[in-house]
Parts: structure tokens; sequence; C-alpha cells
């Protein structure tokens, strides 16, 4: 013994994340300023980004963390856009205030609709979720109040109600959009940091060595899946609030709202928190850039992510972090000598 | 009364074709554990493929077959090899993405050549053609020659299956992939082989659709959740079972839409969620699976 008593200290975050913190915050500040800064269609394709952004990091917390593969959560999708509309037209209620009712909507109905398809497995699991995502749009083209299958639009009153003036109407929906976005990613981020993202980082990696250290896999899987379905109606509701309009085909497409995001998630990064964020930006970069191709640049963006899935499975941002060791959101949890 | 009889046995001539949808997808699911998303995509390429080759040789839809089934085993064999097999192993999600791509880029790629119109191919006489059977019923002749074709090409998946050498290889596979490799079974190639026997039923399940109904390129993935119903409900890996799987969602179908025409679609999915609530492991599963 020397004398020199040292105390190790378990800790996520280094000394570089301060000045990543004050980075991210100064991103934060902008976008939210974006209204004073940004035309129109920019703001309108902020907020579609941030809508995008959310749904990428719940599939990936799905899939890429719970191991639960879903191809249906437009089904989320949808109904959250059906609820807001429905809320909306028929009660009256300002739709800013239907957003989390249709988020509560959303993952009350997941529970029963984890009991069906829990009982397939990987990838059967998988197109299960789509039927049940088919049955939602099938059922919502029946009723006949919400236009059946040409869907409703939001009555001008009900949009006047939000605010009298365009201008203010698409800056608060702008900012619900990057609130919405930022809530999702944080809450995601604090659940990862916890006792319980413990777990599902255990899950992610082995779910068979998981299971024999204590982990109640299927509990787990239950609590991720009608999360992720809450805040995927909430995502919803606010998509067709900027449409304001919503209809079966549009509600519940599979290409939209789960493709889309699966590719995105994939080329930027799956199984981590900054993969989904990465590949929403390149996603919307290739889209802008290739959008006059038509149809040629949705077969360019399933090459691409075939791509990325056979050459690097992690993703982008994968590759980066496995040559650097970089994390922009402290998750690891490092030993550190004092 | 009688109505609901001859429903019925519509139902059960169209499930014929579901079964056929359900036969492919079951064949690989059993022999690689893949599920290929692009399943109901390649079945509308097949319809494509049938419609080019009458076209272009000036024949009939039917023997049209003799062309469009080795061109799709063919293709399927090549996208085996030079693609799906790089993506097997304990992870699902890569197969998954793959074939998920594959299904955007054959919807896209079709629609860019043949654009959206709603195309169908015609087989002549045949198709008003009738077989009377005591009681006032006709079926349509068309309909029961494909639902006999989707009989004998199950009956033919099942001999193949137990009773030649490459079933044998499949089962090999299956049951034990380093164990078959030992055994000097080439699994890469036997994969490949598995995939162009499965398009191979998909280019004649495509053609009898083509002649059915109209078709464009966005009916895909309707045929892949038809065909995965199909599998579901019947049990995973027994081919006679998807038989009755797909007849199941046949009858299920037609008589949905005998209530209400906006219902067929939904009465079919519906009775797969009731069928996997009440019997998760489908109707016709072997015990002890």
């Amino acid at each position: 013994m020397n004398g020199a008593m040292r105390t190790v200290r378990v800790g996520s975050a280094g000394p570089a994340h301060r000045l990543v913190f004050a980075l991210l915050a100064a991103v934060v500040l902008g976008l939210a300023a974006a209204p004073y800064w940004a035309d129109r269609d920019g703001i309108r394709l902020l907020g579609e980004f941030f809508a995008y952004a959310a749904l990428a990091s719940l599939w990936n917390l799905l899939a890429g963390y719970a191991g639960l593969v879903s191809v249906g959560q437009q089904a989320f999708v949808g109904l959250g856009g059906y609820v807001m509309v429905t809320l909306a037209i028929f009660v009256g209620v300002n739709p800013l205030f239907a957003i989390p009712v249709a988020g509560l909507a959303a993952g009350v109905i997941a529970v029963p609709v984890a009991s069906l398809t829990f009982r397939l497995r990987g990838a059967y699991f998988a197109i299960g979720t789509w039927v049940v995502a088919e049955v939602f749009r099938l059922l919502c083209a029946q009723i006949g109040a919400l236009g059946g299958g040409s869907g409703a639009s939001l009555p001008a009153r009900v949009v006047l109600g939000i605010a009298h003036d365009r201008a203010m109407r698409e800056a608060i929906t702008y900012w619900v959009a990057l609130a919405l976005m930022l809530a999702v990613l944080g809450v995601i981020v604090l659940l990862l940091r916890s006792r319980f993202g413990l777990a599902l980082t255990a899950i992610r990696d082995n779910e068979l060595a998981a299971r024999s250290n204590g982990v109640e896999v299927g509990r787990v899987k239950l609590l991720v899946y009608v999360l992720v379905a809450a805040a995927t109606g909430m995502v919803g509701a606010w998509i067709f609030l900027q449409k304001l309009r919503v209809s079966p085909d549009s509600a519940f497409d599979v290409n939209d709202w789960t493709a889309l995001v699966i590719f995105m998630t994939v080329i930027g990064g799956i199984g981590s928190v900054e993969g989904p964020i990465i590949g929403t930006v390149i996603f919307f970069i290739m889209r802008e850039s290739l959008s006059d191709l038509g149809s040629v640049y949705l077969m360019i963006l399933g090459l691409v992510a075939i791509g990325v899935m056979l050459r690097a499975p992690r993703g982008l941002w994968g590759a980066v972090a496995a040559r650097t060791g970089w994390q922009v959101i402290p998750l690891r949890r490092l030993l550190r000598l004092e | 009364m009688l109505d609901w009889v001859n429903t019925i046995l519509q139902g059960v001539l169209l499930g014929g074709l579901y079964a056929m949808f359900a036969a492919g997808l079951s064949l690989i699911f059993g022999v690689m554990r893949l599920v290929n998303i692009a399943h109901g995509d390649l079945i509308v390429l097949a319809a494509y493929v049938a419609l080019v080759t009458t076209e272009a040789l000036g024949i009939g839809p039917l023997p049209a077959i003799v062309v469009v089934v080795p061109v799709m085993a063919l293709i399927g064999y090549g996208l085996q090899r030079g693609l799906l097999n790089f993506t097997l192993g304990d992870d699902i999600l890569p197969p998954l993405l793959v074939t998920f791509g594959l299904s955007i880029i054959i919807q896209n790629g079709l629609l860019e050549i043949f654009t959206a119109d709603s195309r169908k191919l015609q087989a002549g006489p045949i198709e008003i053609a009738s077989i009377h059977l005591p009681g006032g019923i006709a079926l349509g002749t068309l309909p029961v020659i494909q639902f006999l074709v989707a009989v004998a090409v199950i009956g033919a998946l099942q001999l193949l299956l137990y009773r030649t050498a490459l079933g044998r290889s499949f089962r090999a596979v299956s049951d034990d992939q380093p164990v078959a490799q030992l055994m000097g079974i080439n699994n890469r190639h036997i994969f490949a082989l598995a995939m162009a026997i499965s398009l191979a039923v998909v280019a004649v399940a495509g053609v009898l659709l083509a002649v059915r109904s109209n078709f464009d390129p966005a009916i895909g993935p309707a045929r892949l959740i038809f065909g995965f119903e199909a599998v579901i409900m019947g049990g995973l890996a027994s081919l006679w079972g998807t038989l009755a799987g797909g007849i199941l969602l046949g009858v299920a179908q037609t008589m949905g839409a005998r209530i209400d025409p906006g219902w067929q679609i939904l009465a079919g999915h519906l009775v797969f969620l009731l069928v996997l609530a009440i019997r998760p492991s489908g109707m016709f599963a072997r015990p002890g699976q």
C-alpha cells in the first residue's frame, strides 16, 4: 500500500460532452427560432423532419433495442391521426390538446394488439403487425361519418381555433413538432440511462443472456411496444394536423410511415440513439435532391438501404462509432479513476 | 341457401390461389427461416412477365406458363445466390430489410416500366365457360382449373419434399445447417434451389392471378399478406395445411363480400386474427410443433 486511496467512479459523460451539450443546446435554440428566420416552406420541411426523426427514433427503440421488428407502425400513426380528427370534428377539442389524447388511445389499443401479435415469432411478428394496420385502415374506410374511403378534412373553425393568423398557426404547429421530437428523444435517452434501459440494452445484445440474468424479457418488450405506440400515435396526430386532412390510404400507408422510417434507421445506424437522426438527415437530403426522379428515387433509396444492411449492418453512425468510440449522447457507463 | 353454398364454393376455389401464394412462402421459410417480404411483388412481377410473353409471342396466358416458370426460377436462383444468402443468420433484421428493399425496388421498377395502369391477361372463351353442378350451381371453368392446378402444385411440392433426394437435402439443411454441410451438402446451392422452386410456384400463381383479375404494380403487398395469413392459419411447415389455410381465407373473403363488398378483405383479416387468438399454432399444425 503506498497510501494513495483511489476512488473509482462510474459515470457516463466524458469531459468532451460539455462542449457537445453546449453545441446541441445552440442547435435547439436555433431551431426554436426558425419561424423568425426560415420561410414558410422551410418551416414545413423542418416540421416534417422532426416528425420523421421521432418516428425513426421510436422504431429504433422498438426494433434496435427490444428486438420487435414491426412493419405495422403505420397502425398507430393512422390511429393518432384519426383520433385527432375525430375529436376535433365531433367534440370540438383544440387539435393541439387532441395530440396527447391520441397518444393515450394508441397506447391503450396497443395492449390487445400486442397480446395477439406477440404470439408470432420474428419475421412473422413483422407481417402480423402489418395485418393489424390493414385492419385499422379497412375499418376506418367503413366509418361514414369520417368520409369513408375518401377521408375527412379539419373544419375551418377548428383550424382557426389554433390561431387566427396563418403565420402564427404555422409557427405553433412547428413548435409542437419540435417539442414532440425533443420529448421523444429525451424520454428515449432517460429510458436507456435507467435500470430499464440496462435491461433493454442487455436484450439488444443477447436476449438469452439477458433472460438468464433475470431480465423479464416479455414484460420489458410489452412495455416498450405500448410506449412506442403511444408516442407514435402522438406523432401521427401531429402529421395529420399539419396536413389538415386524413384518409385511410394516407393514414395507414406502409411505405410512408414504416418502409421509409426503417430505411432511415438502418442507413443511419440501428441500435444507437444518434443513428436514426443521422439517417433522417441523409433521407431528407436525398429526397430534396432526387425527388425529381419520381419512383426511381425510391428505388435508389431501397438500393442504398440494402447496401448499408449488407456492408455496414450497424449503419453509418455504427461504422463511425466503432472506429472512433464517439458517442454524442452518453449512454455507456465508463469507469474512471480519480 | 343455394346462394351461400355457391359463395362458399367460390371461396374454396379462390382459396386455391391463396394456397399457391402461401406454398412458395412456406417452402423457403421451412428450408432457411427466411420470410420474403417481396413475395407478393414477385407474384406481380410474374404477372408482368406473363404479360410481356403473351404480347411478344402472341400466345395465350396458360401456354405462357411454360416461359414464365423457368424465367422466375432463374431469377429466384440468382436472387438467392447473389443477394439473399448474404443476409441469412441469427439476426432476422437483414433478410427482412433486404426483402423490404427489394419489394420497394420491384414495385417502383414496374411502375416506371408499365405505369400504374391496371392490366389483365385475356384467356379467351374459357373465361366465360362454366361447369354446371346438380342443384343449379354453376362454377366458372377457369376458377376450377385454377383450383386443380393449385392442388397439383402443392401435391408436387409434397412429393418433392418427401420422395426425392433434393427434398431430403431441403429437410436436412432445415433441421441442421452445419451437419448438413458436413454431410457434403452445399447449403448455398440448396437455398438457391429452394428459392428457385418457390419462384416457380410464384410464376404459376402470378399467371393465374393475372387471368383472374386486374393487376397493377401496387397490389403485391396485399398478396403477400394473403399468403402469410394462409401459412399461419394452416400451421407453419405443413403444405397441405397451407391449402386448408388458403381455403379458409378464401371462404372468409367471399362470405364477407356477400355481406358487404367493403368487407371482403376485412373479413379475411378478422378470421385470421381470430385463429391467431384461439389457435396460435394454426388450425392444422402437427402436434408437438
